[in-house]
């Protein structure tokens, strides 16, 4: 008799499981279709469709090299000199991977905060008006305004709002990561894309983040890549599995947690690998 | 007890490799003097012959840099030997300055688009082209400045088309591989996450090489033009080859004129050691070799400046 080795066969576990979010409360702001990424030759995502519901966090799970920084990074298109990307990715009903989009003007709704703490060699000011100045804003008043209200969101007025002239390069690493945070929201961006922002700091910087985030939902539509399976747990209502550039599981947070429908979600979730 | 003493026995004889490693420290410690003797002896010998004007010749040193006859071998009026260094002082610091102030762009530019705009063609062919640019002889350089600049000049300016013009022509050729090379490493040494930070901003590409990646390579740019202008203050052979050698203060950009270099290259033959002519000219050597430790200098406060930001 013949007898399949397929793991989707073997018990009652699935292969995959999507469930995209269905919630009327959050429409979807920000989906995948067909999306395929490639280095060089070399495929790196090829099973990766996602939605995204707006004014909630959606946590990107999966070991080291399972794709979910690189979907991250392709979602803003960040990657378009690094591989090819192609699918479409649809922002509120636009297709932004087309080739005569204004990737520009595209990211200052799709925004970004990465792994580790970026900011210039600036003033803290400066690192905050520097997106605004390329705008061609450049009234004192409004920059002022828009340079408290980006730090107060991101929780870090308080500690900086007497040093704003002096050199980012100062800040311990939680605080340049919120600095980064406020760059980031300053342009008022739709959807704020995280690449692993806790990874490089300390518990408590970790949790003022995770705080500073569950506020931010409230304006932003947020995605977050992150290692940390707690993290996703505390923060998020949405986990996507990736696993060797592949979606295998997407659903609610405590879906995924709980009651994980795929054999190596389960293993990950449980800390059995990876 | 007896085990205890043969073992210490055995850990103070050193092994074979331990006394290769003092005998290789003798070597790279005797290196390092031998190249310190030779640094210090250069510096001492041009130091000795160069005052000599100014002791045993008893020229007076403010007349050697302001005064604007050279013409050693002659006494003047007053029974002073016309030993006046300002035309080729001059002369030198000119070219120097207007052929980095004509390569920093080119430079800069080409850095840029071998960094920024396109990695992969600046890697495949404008780093071998560099390259190939810096081992070129300076005698090359010099011919083709004498076949090609100096008609050029001639026929577009007239004269005789010897003159600082072509000489910066020439050096701007010179100096601009050493420039873009600095310049590359220069961008390469800015993080990639600085640009990933203002692109993410939304920041396009240009805006992020202006605002970002030169800012953040500031540093590191003016110490490649720096490099420039001290490879260009040096250089003697194609120089002397465009420059007409005539130790005149230059009235324009065409006419006929020397540097320290060129003075130096096409006199130093010509005289008799010890004889006021030599010294004089050793005293010119002295000025140029000053004037590198000035651009090491100043190379070493730019670095400096730029790792404490």
């Amino acid at each position: 008799m013949f007898v399949s080795n397929d793991v989707s066969t073997t018990g009652t576990m699935q292969e995959r499981h999507i469930v995209q979010p269905r919630d009327a409360q959050h429409p979807i702001v920000l989906s995948t279709e067909e999306l395929h990424v490639f280095y060089g030759k070399k495929e790196a995502i090829y099973e990766g469709d996602l939605q995204f519901a707006r004014n909630q966090i959606t946590a990107l799970i999966g070991p080291s090299g399972s794709g979910k920084s690189t979907y991250l990074r392709s979602l803003n298109r960040m990657n378009d000199r690094i591989a090819t990307v192609t699918g479409r990715i649809m922002y509120r009903g636009v297709d932004i991977n087309q080739p005569d989009i204004d990737v520009y003007k595209m990211r200052r709704r799709v925004g970004m905060v990465f792994q580790r703490p970026n900011p210039f060699a600036k003033s803290i000011y400066d690192n905050i008006a520097f997106a605004l100045r390329l705008r061609g804003t450049t009234d004192k008043h409004e920059l002022d305004e828009i340079v408290e209200t980006s730090l107060k969101q991101a929780a870090l007025w308080n500690q900086v709002k007497d040093d704003l002239n002096k050199s980012a390069l100062a800040l311990s690493g939680g605080q340049a990561q919120r600095l980064c945070i406020a760059r980031a929201i300053a342009v008022k961006p739709d959807i704020l894309l995280l690449d692993e922002p806790a990874s490089a700091l300390d518990p408590v910087s970790t949790s003022q983040l995770e705080d500073t985030l569950l506020e931010l939902k409230k304006q932003y539509t947020i995605i977050i890549v992150t290692h940390n399976m707690q993290q996703a747990g505390r923060i998020s209502e949405y986990t996507a599995f990736f696993n060797q550039g592949r979606v295998l599981e997407y659903d609610t947070t405590s879906h995924i947690f709980t009651n994980p429908q795929v054999q190596i979600t389960s293993d990950y979730v449980s800390g059995n690998f990876g | 007890m007896k085990t205890t003493q043969q073992l210490e026995k055995q850990l103070k004889r050193h092994s074979k490799a331990a006394k290769l490693e003092i005998w290789g420290k003798v070597v790279s410690f005797s290196a390092l003097l031998l190249i310190v003797a030779v640094v210090v002896g250069i510096i001492g010998f041009v130091a000795s012959k160069g005052i000599a004007t100014f002791t045993s010749n008893h020229v007076n040193l403010w007349d050697f840099l302001t005064e604007k006859k050279w013409n050693p071998g002659i006494t003047d009026a007053n029974g002073k030997p016309e030993v006046g260094a300002l035309p080729m002082i001059v002369g030198s610091f000119l070219i120097t300055i207007l052929s980095a102030i004509v390569a920093t762009p080119f430079a800069i530019g080409t850095a840029v688009f071998m960094n920024e705009i396109s990695p992969n063609k600046g890697a495949k062919i404008l780093q071998p082209v560099t390259e190939l640019l810096v081992g070129i002889p300076s005698v090359v350089y010099g011919f083709i400045g004498l076949s090609v600049v100096v008609p050029a000049t001639r026929a577009i300016f007239g004269g005789s088309g010897f003159g600082i013009l072509s000489g910066t022509c020439v050096l701007f050729v010179m100096i601009l591989p050493t420039v873009t090379s600095m310049s590359v490493d220069a961008l390469r040494a800015v993080p990639r996450y600085y640009r990933e930070a203002s692109l993410a901003l939304g920041a396009t590409q240009w805006q992020t090489i202006y605002k970002v990646v030169l800012r953040a390579a500031t540093p590191g740019l003016m110490t490649a033009v720096v490099f420039g202008m001290a490879r260009a203050f040096g250089e003697a052979l194609a120089v002397q080859m465009v420059i007409g050698n005539a130790a005149l203060m230059p009235g324009s950009l065409v006419d006929p004129a020397a540097t320290l270099t060129s003075v130096l290259t096409t006199g130093i033959g010509n005289t008799v050691m010890g004889s006021l002519q030599n010294n004089a000219l050793w005293s010119l050597a002295l000025v140029l070799l000053l004037m590198s430790l000035v651009f090491n200098l100043i190379i070493r406060l730019i670095g400096r400046k730029g790792r404490l930001q």
